[in-house]
């Protein structure tokens, strides 16, 4: 119980990616889903510190670092595509979404 | 000792921000406590003595991010409750528990078995910056150049798509086509 070991990190990381998973099943608004993938990209970085520090492999720490580039970039294409979005319907909302519908 | 006190202090605090980001329905609820969640969130990194990423963590979520979210909130109509899909909510927290312990699954299956070997060793007598950047430099060159190439497209892709008339290229058009541009402008501002 007080050591702490890779099962408790990588218990919190299963944890906090299934809330991430419930606010991306949940969510209507974009904006929400977008913080709710950013709950699931920061549960996976704690699995790879802690993976990371418990072999002695800096591997996992590289893939941290990557994640938060691809994270970062999303965060900016992504942005930009829901402004564009709103500019020209008005809203953000996921099920107004569908003018591709058959 | 001190160790497990800050493991599960920080543990529940993350927990219960990102959970109050995942339910609430005030969108500026939800940014602030996904901004609490992330600095939470590195005070793992420092305990497992990833001090290097956890900086990052710091400078790059909290202080590019949620800055960009932010702004972008400025944009959208935040001050509305959010409404959410209509469903019965034990089906999707069990699914989506389902699914996380799936993907712990593939993660721990590979460090279960008796294969697994440092690719990386910590290098002895360097700091974790310093041996960071020493295996960033040499093993992970080629994807640190790609990451740095996919931020500048990022960078160019969200200018392009937020800004305000940036489509147009002032030196690619007609001298007729900047006249009419400049008149629809005119008539924009007054």
């Amino acid at each position: 119980m007080m050591e702490i070991g890779l099962t408790h990190y990588l218990v919190l990381s299963t944890v906090l990616f299934s809330i991430g998973l419930l606010g991306v099943m949940r969510r209507k608004n974009l904006l929400m889903l977008f913080f709710a993938t950013e709950i699931l990209l920061n549960a996976v970085n704690v699995g790879f510190a802690a993976i990371s520090h418990y072999y002695n492999d800096l591997t996992g720490q590289m893939f941290a670092f990557f994640i938060i580039a691809i994270a970062a970039s999303e965060v900016a294409v992504g942005l930009g595509l829901l402004i564009a979005w709103y500019k020209r319907h008005g809203n953000i909302n996921l099920d107004a979404m569908s003018s591709m519908r058959g | 000792m001190f160790e497990a006190i800050a493991f599960y202090l920080f543990s529940i605090l993350t927990t219960v921000m990102f959970y109050i980001t995942v339910t609430t329905k005030q969108a500026l609820f939800a940014l602030t406590a996904l901004a609490a969640g992330m600095i939470f969130i590195s005070a793992f990194f420092f305990i497992l003595g990833a001090d290097f990423l956890g900086v990052v963590q710091i400078i790059v979520y909290t202080g590019a991010v949620m800055a960009l979210y932010a702004f972008g909130m400025m944009f959208f109509d935040t001050t509305r409750e959010l409404k959410e899909r209509s469903g019965s909510s034990l089906i999707t927290a069990g699914l989506s528990i389902l699914s996380a312990v799936f993907v712990v699954l593939i993660f721990v299956a590979p460090i279960v078995s008796t294969k697994i070997q440092v690719t990386a060793p910590l290098i002895a007598g360097a700091t974790n910056s310093q041996s960071v950047g020493m295996v960033l430099f040499t093993k992970y060159l080629v994807p640190f150049e790609l990451a740095a190439v996919m931020l500048l497209v990022a960078m160019i892709a969200g200018i392009v798509l937020a800004g305000k008339k940036m489509d147009r290229s002032l030196t690619l058009m007609a001298e007729e086509e900047i006249m009419i541009a400049e008149e629809a402008n005119r008539k924009v501002l007054l």
